[in-house]
């Protein structure tokens, strides 16, 4: 092949991305460089998830290594004469940081990526993920080379023991410690089991890595069922996860054709098969026990621990069951060794973890950072902080098993112990942003709902509990709250993490007792002054229009979808409280300087004078103007 | 085709580790080409070519080829500048695919710059 590359498109493809058009924008790209003569110059290569989801559809070119960002169609013909023809970036299309003016044009610059360290997501954006010689450019199946050629089984797993690598799936399980268990049984056949269940509200973080580097997870699996002793593994993905099962299909047969999966890899004795299961998208069959139960073809209901899945998993046999990020952690520990691995990072917690990055935040995306990173360092660097100068509020870890951190805890590091401290936890890496215009007592009734549909219902503690704490916290958040609702909601939220027995009701609590802790004075307004101060809680708040304002305008009128605000040209609106539905369309509508639309809460509605009859709004201010003196 | 060898996949490693060499980002220098309107207009599409050829010819990547707008003496066009690390940068001036093929032997591969070619060594003060 007649070698003229010199320009390598990089194209996201990752679900974000192809969503907002991004093989639309490929394929303007490659219509356009064929028409400047560019195509063999100039090639577009599809790749996974890039992690600045909030920029997409978006491209870096190498290897200038130029980011760009809110890719249109429209804007390919010009990028591709300017750019790529002329040797002139487009600054238009470039990354401008919230509130400056100047764009950043190299990759390197923008904060976003400058502060990430890459192990799980080494080969996002660099490689094509449907082809598997990009992933052996970049050292892929070295690894397991390693493993096969130099290494018993013990060896193994002694390595990712001493590299101090705990499990991403949540609880933080020291992986070697698990990897030790399956491999002292005795019983065989054993099993490897990768888990893309990836059930949390907002978390993608799997979903990506299978996107974009699925090899690096076949890579992982593959030694570890070297280490245990299985010649089976199963991938089990919910359903809705389409590219990446077609990417991890790809992948498979690709590794099978070269003889790294199946009988006899790389020309040795072990022998691996990789099986892809799809879910159907339940967040309880992410729990180990329940996924077993799910692969079996049983319903998928937790059992009791112990027997631990290394002991008596899938079809009672010994069964490793890993989150797909810490298999894909794997390869690179046995390439660059246990020492590297056991240095980035905190005492306890090693390496990196990613997280995906959304809620009120400037730069939402996916992010991978060393662990002991604080808080404050995701949120205000690397995320950019929250829009419109809003103030932090808190940040809720963990998804629906964690809790929400306050802003006094900002400088906290992010590690697996420093979490569960603060009353939330690691859990698989969702992190959800919230400013001030967010009401903690809806935050916590919006997880009670999530895990109150999503209990299995086997145990009663769990599914009529998540009932009870849902009731209690709808009727704050009615304005219908009694005194001792907080003491009743922290008793109910403790004996339900007692009695539980699986993690998710275990943790389901862990939403309301951090609202709680952190934030008591909140629920106190709630329910002692029927005050919703974020004013979001729609009982509790009312929309009011202010006479002193008001021009008459008609364009809330017109807007009100309930018809609930009566009034006549230049005469002031009035809204009928009891046919508003609170959906705000009129505060968005009335034009900026006159703003005469107000949500108020608490005392303030008893304080507003409340119009009943028109009254036109010259009368009004001639009645009401404050005299001059 | 046939099952794969620890030694097959080093091969497999080395020979699609060409593939992405743009992606790796190890260069010792780097050629522009310059291509504003007057660069274009003048030919700067068939130096590009002939750099492009010599460039696969020799199967080099270290060297990071790119283009650039306008120079700023669009009379000397078409140009390119040479940066090798290590060595001030040197522009060159009103080129021929020939001549750009000479360069690359003996500046960019050969390290001896061409005096009769150049325009100017170093490069203006970014202020
Ligand atoms: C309700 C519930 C949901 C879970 N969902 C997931 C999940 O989506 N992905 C995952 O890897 N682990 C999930 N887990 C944790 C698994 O039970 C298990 O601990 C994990 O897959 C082990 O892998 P690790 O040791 O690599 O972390 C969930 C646990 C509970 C209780």
């Amino acid at each position: 092949m007649a070698e003229k590359k010199r320009i390598e498109l990089m194209v996201c493809t990752g679900t974000g991305c192809f969503a907002g058009g991004a093989y639309q924008i490929i394929d303007e790209l490659k219509k356009e460089l064929e028409l400047f003569g560019l195509k063999e110059e100039v090639t577009v290569v599809a790749t996974g998830c890039n992690g600045f989801c909030g920029q997409g559809p978006l491209m870096v070119v190498l290897p200038d290594n130029i980011f760009y960002g809110w890719l249109e169609t429209k804007d390919i013909h010009h990028l591709v004469e300017e750019h790529f023809l002329k040797g002139r970036p487009v600054k238009k299309l470039m990354f401008i940081p919230p509130e400056q003016k100047e764009p950043l044009p190299l990759i390197s610059d923008i904060p976003f990526f400058k502060k990430q360290l890459l192990i799980v997501l080494r080969n996002k954006g660099i490689i094509d993920p449907e082809k598997i010689t990009d992933y052996i450019a970049r050292d892929g199946y070295l690894a397991i080379s390693k493993v096969l050629s130099s290494m018993n089984p013990i060896d193994v797993v002694n390595e990712i023991l001493k590299s101090g690598l705990r499990g991403r799936g949540g609880a933080g399980f020291p992986t070697g410690r698990k990897w030790q268990v399956a491999s002292q049984q005795s019983k065989s056949p054993k099993y490897l089991i990768a888990n893309c269940d990836e059930g949390d509200p907002g978390a993608y973080m799997d979903r990506s890595v299978l996107e974009s580097d699925p090899h690096s997870v076949i890579e992982g699996m593959t030694i570890a069922g070297y280490a245990i002793g299985s010649t089976n593994g199963f991938i089990y993905v919910r359903t809705e996860y389409p590219l990446a099962i077609k990417r991890m299909r790809i992948a498979i047969e690709q590794a099978q054709e070269y003889g790294l999966l199946g009988k006899n890899i790389l020309g040795t004795n072990f022998n691996f098969e990789i099986e892809i299961r799809e879910g159907s998208g339940a967040f309880v069959c992410g729990e180990e026990t329940s996924l077993i139960h799910s692969i079996e073809g049983n319903i998928p209901e937790p059992r009791q621990r112990p027997p631990f899945p290394a002991q008596e998993g899938l079809w009672g046999c010994p069964t490793v069951i890993n989150n797909v990020e810490t298999l894909a952690n794997v390869p690179v520990i046995i390439s660059r060794g246990a020492d590297w691995f056991s240095n980035i990072g905190t005492e306890t917690s090693k390496g990196t973890k990613i997280f995906s990055l959304v809620g009120k935040i400037n730069n939402t995306g996916l992010i991978e950072v060393p662990m002991g990173i604080t808080l404050r360092e995701v949120v205000y660097e690397i995320g950019g902080g929250i829009p419109k100068d809003k103030k932090f509020k808190a940040v809720q870890t963990g998804g629906p098993s964690g809790g929400c951190i306050p802003a006094e805890l900002l400088d906290s590091p992010i590690d697996f112990e420093s979490l569960q401290k603060a009353g939330s936890m690691m859990g698989s890496g969702g992190m959800i942003v919230m400013d001030e215009d967010t009401c903690v007592v809806d935050v916590a009734k919006f997880f009670i709902q999530f895990t109150n549909d999503e209990s299995c219902g086997k145990c009663v503690s769990c599914r009529d509990g998540s009932d009870a704490l849902l009731e209690v916290l709808t009727r704050i958040s009615n304005g219908e709250g009694m005194d001792g609702d907080v003491e009743f909601l922290t008793e109910l939220a403790e004996s339900v993490k007692d009695a539980s027995m699986c993690g998710l009701g275990q943790t389901l609590p862990n939403p309301v007792l951090s609202t709680i802790r952190y934030f008591k004075e909140e629920y106190e307004a709630h329910i002692k002054e029927k005050r919703c101060p974020a004013l979001v809680c729609r009982n509790l708040i009312e929309y009011y229009i202010d006479p002193n304002k008001c021009v008459g305008c008609l364009l809330c009128i017109k807007t009100c979808p309930t018809e609930a605000i009566k009034g006549e040209s230049k005469h002031i609106h009035i809204i009928d409280q009891e046919k508003c539905s609170k959906c705000g369309q009129c505060m968005e509508v009335c034009p900026p300087k006159i703003s005469a639309i107000l949500k108020i809460t608490g005392k303030d509605i008893n304080n507003m004078v409340q119009l009943t009859e028109l009254i036109s709004c010259k009368e009004w201010k001639k009645e009401h103007e404050p005299a001059h003196s | 085709m046939p099952k794969l060898t620890i030694d097959d996949l080093k091969k497999i490693r080395d020979d699609s580790r060409k593939e992405l060499y743009l992606r790796e980002g190890n260069y010792r220098g780097k050629v522009i080409v310059h291509m504003g309107t007057c660069g274009i207009a003048a030919g700067a599409r068939e130096i590009v070519n002939a750099l492009l050829d010599e460039f696969d010819k020799r199967k080099l990547t270290d060297i990071m080829f790119t283009t650039s707008g306008c120079a700023g003496l669009c009379s000397e066009e078409p140009m390119i500048t040479v940066e090798i690390e290590g060595a001030a940068p040197v522009k060159y001036r009103k080129l021929t695919p020939d001549k750009a093929k000479r360069i690359f032997n003996e500046h960019i591969i050969g390290g001896k710059v061409i005096t009769d070619f150049v325009l100017g060594v170093g490069s203006e003060r970014v202020g």
